[in-house]
């Protein structure tokens, strides 16, 4: 029987945390809480109730929670922790920066980007970057803790009824680390990990301001807009919305890659999209080794010419 | 003296694609280049960067490895680190590294640690925040500014939403992302100046540590391969394929 402590996004978007407790429902007979941290959160432990397979929500809500900081929230993890066979977390910047913490105050192993789930004690995880994939074994610990790799699993059902409690573990006030600010970006658009489409720029596109061109397909479809690393150090688009092994990993429906040569980087970022469409002008490109639907154009001729007909099709 | 600790990790140089081993009890890494692994030079270039701006008098490198890491470690005492300390061992966990890095600052009493965020190896991205967390100080990960004001740092980092600030009381332990710097390269006479600084070997044990094995690796796989689609003509063709697969 595996007892497993789930811990929720930080923020709003459920999305990774849906996909986490599918992880989590894959470890045998598993019985699921998930953990939400955070100020002001009754509708976000209200949604994470409706999360198919959970069977209480623990709301910690306080104002020492209202940002993610990982010296404030790990003390409180560690002692929810007792009596749990699995914490997992979502592998996201949250996530990452939060379970290593709270592995070192349990003394517990931890794995990173779980992939896959054998048993309640062996697991897939992705290393050099997916260029290879480790199955491990964890021996002499009661307790695993492990990021989940969310591109690897879909979301769960909202279709449960979990109890919610108010919790408020017994922890140190922590004063040596303090929230000074984020600078969000993206706008009105989706969020690139957790969009159904993306819509990707390279270097190709020469400047920020063609990059212009990325952004109104993705308008179009109601994508999210992503870039290769070469567009993102050449300074047209920002960093935040890199695709790639040092970007973001994603796996949407549809990846349109415009301008994008491919490289192993990048392919390591989208591996598991759905579907991949390349649009290049060079036709040796590594990109459509990858690709279900290839387009060696000019992507400043067809590019405009994919918009109007996808808006046609619309209207 | 204002110490700062700099962690470093050897790793399969990232330009090489690796290769699981046929019998798929590893990668293959006889004869195959190892490099620092890249998050820690930029970690090091970091250090090396406050130290020149006078808010460090010290910079002191350290790595858990095989002997074999003295090449690693030398390389960063030619961009510029003060002196190196090589634990010797192999085989270890991220919990166990941090284990004996907190031994290793706890004697070295720095101002601030700077390591990578994660080794290109194992992509595990846990050590710096465990040995945070074992040292019961602040840590700010994925960094992509790093300011010293005095006995606080406010550092930038590289998070899902955007760019968050945060402000941390010294000492604190910053993981770095790949946009924090783009470290030096290493000069000809520094290489050989580097021959003459100090290079401490230890070992866990001297240490207090016994490493433990809680994660055994089984099995070593290479990816699944996606199947290569099929080339359209035009955007007409193109649009009506995605829109037969229901994808538009």
């Amino acid at each position: 029987m595996s007892r497993v402590l789930v811990i929720a996004e930080f923020g709003a978007s459920l999305d990774a945390t849906a996909k986490c407790v599918r992880c989590a429902s894959s470890l045998p007979g598993a019985t699921i809480d998930v953990v939400v941290f955070g100020s002001g959160i009754a509708a976000v432990a209200a949604a994470a109730a409706r999360l198919a397979g959970v069977t209480r929500v623990l709301a910690c809500d306080s104002e020492a929670n209202r940002n993610a900081l990982a010296a404030v929230l790990a003390p409180q993890v560690a002692r929810l922790a007792a009596g749990y066979t699995h914490v997992f977390a979502p592998s996201t910047t949250f996530g990452k920066d939060l379970l290593p913490r709270v592995a070192a105050l349990i003394d517990a192993p931890m794995l990173s980007d779980i992939m896959a789930v054998e048993s309640a004690t062996r697991f897939r995880r992705p290393i050099y970057a997916g260029n290879a994939i480790l199955t491990v074994e964890v021996e002499g610990s009661p307790q695993v803790l492990g990021t989940v790799r969310i591109a690897s699993f879909d979301a769960v059902a909202q279709d449960g009824a979990a109890s919610v409690e108010s919790i408020a573990p017994d922890a140190p006030s922590i004063t040596h680390t303090r929230f000074a600010g984020i600078a969000a970006s993206g706008g009105d658009r989706p969020d690139l990990q957790a969009a159904r489409r993306v819509v990707s720029g390279g270097r190709a596109l020469g400047s920020a301001d063609k990059f212009g061109l990325i952004y109104e397909l993705a308008d179009t479809l109601g994508a999210a807009v992503g870039a290769s690393r070469a567009a993102v150090d050449a300074g047209y688009a920002p960093n935040d919305l890199q695709v790639g092994q040092t970007g973001k990993i994603i796996a949407p429906e549809l990846y349109i890659a415009v301008g994008i040569s491919g490289a192993i980087q990048h392919m390591t970022g989208i591996k598991d999209a759905r579907t991949i469409v390349a649009i290049n002008k060079d036709a040796d490109a590594p990109i459509f080794e990858a690709a279900d639907y290839g387009l060696v154009a000019d992507l400043f001729e067809v590019l405009p010419q994919l918009t109007a007909a996808i808006k046609s099709r619309a209207g | 003296m204002k110490r700062i600790f700099v962690g470093i990790k050897r790793v399969v140089d990232y330009n090489i694609r690796i290769r699981v081993k046929p019998d798929n009890t590893g990668v293959i890494t006889d004869g195959v280049k190892q490099s620092i692994n890249p998050f820690d030079e930029i970690a090091l270039e970091e250090a090396l960067r406050l130290k020149e701006k006078g808010l460090a008098d010290e910079v002191v490198v350290a790595s858990i490895g095989p002997a074999e890491v003295q090449n690693q470690l030398r390389t960063a005492l030619a961009m510029g680190a003060d002196r190196a300390l090589l634990v010797e061992a192999t085989g270890i966990e991220p919990l166990d590294a941090a284990r004996i890095l907190l031994k290793l600052v706890e004697r070295e009493q720095p101002l601030l640690v700077l390591l990578g965020k994660q080794a290109i190896d194992d992509d595990n991205n846990q050590t710096g925040q465990m040995l945070a967390g074992l040292w019961d100080r602040p840590q700010a990960t994925f960094a992509s500014k790093v300011e010293i004001n005095g006995s606080t740092a406010r550092v930038t980092r590289e998070v899902d939403a955007g760019l968050e600030t945060l402000e941390v009381d010294l000492p604190a332990v910053i993981t770095t992302d790949l946009r924090l710097n783009e470290p030096r390269f290493v000069k000809l006479p520094d290489i050989i100046k580097a021959k003459k600084k100090p290079l401490e070997t230890l070992t866990p044990a001297a240490l207090g540590i016994t490493p433990r094995s809680r994660v055994k690796a089984v099995h070593f796989a290479p990816p699944a391969l996606r199947q290569k689609g099929i080339v359209v003509k035009d955007v007409n063709e193109l649009v009506s394929q995605l829109a037969a697969k229901g994808l538009i």
